[in-house]
């Protein structure tokens, strides 16, 4: 069975971690299981929740829907990464002073989504509600739309669309 | 999940030769958010699977005639933002972007959407019976749920529609399919890319074994239309289609010189609307010429016990797409 098994190197919130694993190992399961990274949540496991959203690369994935193998040598960003030095990434400090959550368990996800959605937004990313004459203003309806990967069943979006406007503005901090 | 030999390969020279080993079935990964999905579900089971987000495929670029090539490796989100598809071929920015979530879209490749299989429940219920997924095992979506299933072109061996947004868009822009495989390259017309079920719904595509798409291109005459992609789900975003509608008109004096049309939620593949487009070449655009040629098109439709209400969907929403691009009042939601 070695075939299966295979020694690669993953580089985590900047350090590189070697580790031996099944080839079927999905870079979720390669963070919770074997990096003890659990920030990142496993939801539905079939894409379709997004409560383990991660950053490759600065782009958001669902890490349920990969293999960890496919990410070597790929800068991969989670929820513990967004912090430095014991002070929070804006985003995370808006999310606490909105009410961004209630159970919290699809806050991680919907964090890192939310810096790589406004990482779009800046950089003039489209999306299905954009149309050439839209207002140069993230909407509501826009927020909605580029977020809508990420499912919340306590239903805090309005304190998670605050927040992230919150953190856009940069009043938080 | 089953248990698998894993390569990466650089080149696409080696995909084909890893694709022809001996240790069948092997499957091509890009994006993985098909083909992982129905590999936990033991719907796919390959023994090798071939890594080729790697290739160097993950470009696009204008062609000597004046339309776009997409390579296979580009995915979703950047094809969907780039400013010459933006420009030149707005119809499959819309569409892209209606498909799956921005997670998704920054995973999933051009050539893994032409690839993703049904979201038929009974295809991804290993326990129940399904065409598709066990030949000859029968069809449980005949009698079952079929809310979300196929009103044109299906079979009594399956009524499962293709899920893809992207791919309603490429059928509109009579893309072409470039393919690469050990009997050399050829190119496919996207409409005879995918399959109708008939009595081989096991089989969803024309590529032979062994056989990797490498691009996709866009032709310089589908290129500036006027166009609109429209998608009815059951919620506003991140929702497969009951019914979508890509459309692109162009008109001048007064008549339609160019329309094209193509149906998602519909059928075992993306549907182009050829009766339609038929019935309004060289027509005056108004709206009882569209609902002429929408009720045309959806004249052959076979409904089932919970989708009878996709062939009204289908008409309102081709003439509610096509008043839109004509300017037409009431065009507007």
């Amino acid at each position: 069975m070695s075939d299966e098994f295979a020694h690669i190197s993953l580089r985590v919130n900047g350090a590189i971690h070697a580790l031996t694993i099944d080839s079927r190992v999905s870079l979720l399961d390669a963070l919770r299981d074997h990096l003890s990274l659990t920030g990142t949540k496993k939801g539905c496991n079939q894409g379709a929740c997004g409560a383990c959203t991660v950053l490759v690369d600065g782009e958001r994935i669902n890490s349920c829907l990969t293999l960890a193998i496919q990410y070597e040598d790929r800068e991969i960003q989670t929820i513990e990464g967004l912090a430095h030095d014991g002070i929070l990434h804006p985003m995370q400090d808006a999310f606490i002073t909105r009410d961004g959550f209630q159970c919290g368990y699809c806050t991680p996800g919907q964090i890192c989504s939310a810096v790589a959605m406004l990482a779009e937004w800046k950089e003039g990313v489209p999306s299905a509600v954009t149309r050439p004459d839209s207002s140069p203003q993230l909407s509501d309806d826009e927020l909605r739309e580029r977020m809508s990967g990420n499912l919340c069943r306590c239903g805090a979006y309005v304190g998670i669309r605050q927040a992230i406007r919150e953190a856009m503005e940069g009043t938080s901090r | 999940m089953n248990a698998f030999q894993y390569v990466r390969v650089t080149d696409h020279q080696s995909a084909i030769d890893a694709a022809m080993s001996p240790a069948a079935p092997a499957r091509f990964l890009a994006g993985g958010t098909n083909l992982i999905d129905l590999m936990r579900e033991g719907v796919e089971q390959p023994r090798l699977v071939i890594d080729i987000t790697r290739l160097p495929l993950a470009v696009i670029e204008g062609r000597p005639d004046g339309g776009v090539r997409v390579g296979a490796m580009v995915r979703n989100s950047h094809l969907a933002a780039h400013p010459v598809i933006r420009e030149r071929f707005p119809l499959l920015s819309y569409a892209v972007l209606n498909g799956a979530s921005a997670q998704l879209r920054n995973m999933a490749t051009t050539g893994g959407n032409l690839m993703q299989r049904t979201r038929c429940y009974y295809f991804y219920d290993t326990a129940a019976h399904c065409n598709k997924r066990e030949p000859g095992s029968g069809c449980d979506a005949l009698d079952g749920f079929n809310r979300m299933h196929a009103i044109l072109g299906a079979s009594s061996q399956c009524i499962a529609t293709h899920p893809s947004d992207m791919c309603v868009a490429l059928a509109a822009l009579d893309a072409t399919v470039n393919i690469d495989g050990p009997m050399g390259a050829r190119v496919v017309p996207f409409a005879d890319f995918h399959r109708l079920p008939g009595e081989t719904p096991d089989i969803d595509h024309n590529l032979r074994r062994g056989e990797l798409i490498t691009s996709v291109d866009l032709p310089a005459s589908s290129a500036g239309l006027s166009s609109v992609y429209r998608k009815v789900r059951d919620r506003a975003s991140y929702a497969f289609a009951l019914v979508s509608v890509g459309a692109a008109l162009r008109i001048a004096d007064g008549k339609i010189r160019d329309v094209r049309l193509a149906l998602g939620g519909v059928a075992h593949k993306p549907w182009r609307a050829v009766v339609a487009e038929r019935a309004l070449l060289g027509a005056v655009p108004t709206r009882d010429a569209f609902a002429r040629a929408a009720d045309a098109e959806l004249q052959p439709a076979v409904p089932y016990a919970h989708n009878a209400f996709k062939i009204a969907l289908a008409k309102r929403t081709i003439v509610a797409a096509l008043s839109e691009l004509a300017g037409i009042d009431g065009g507007a939601e």
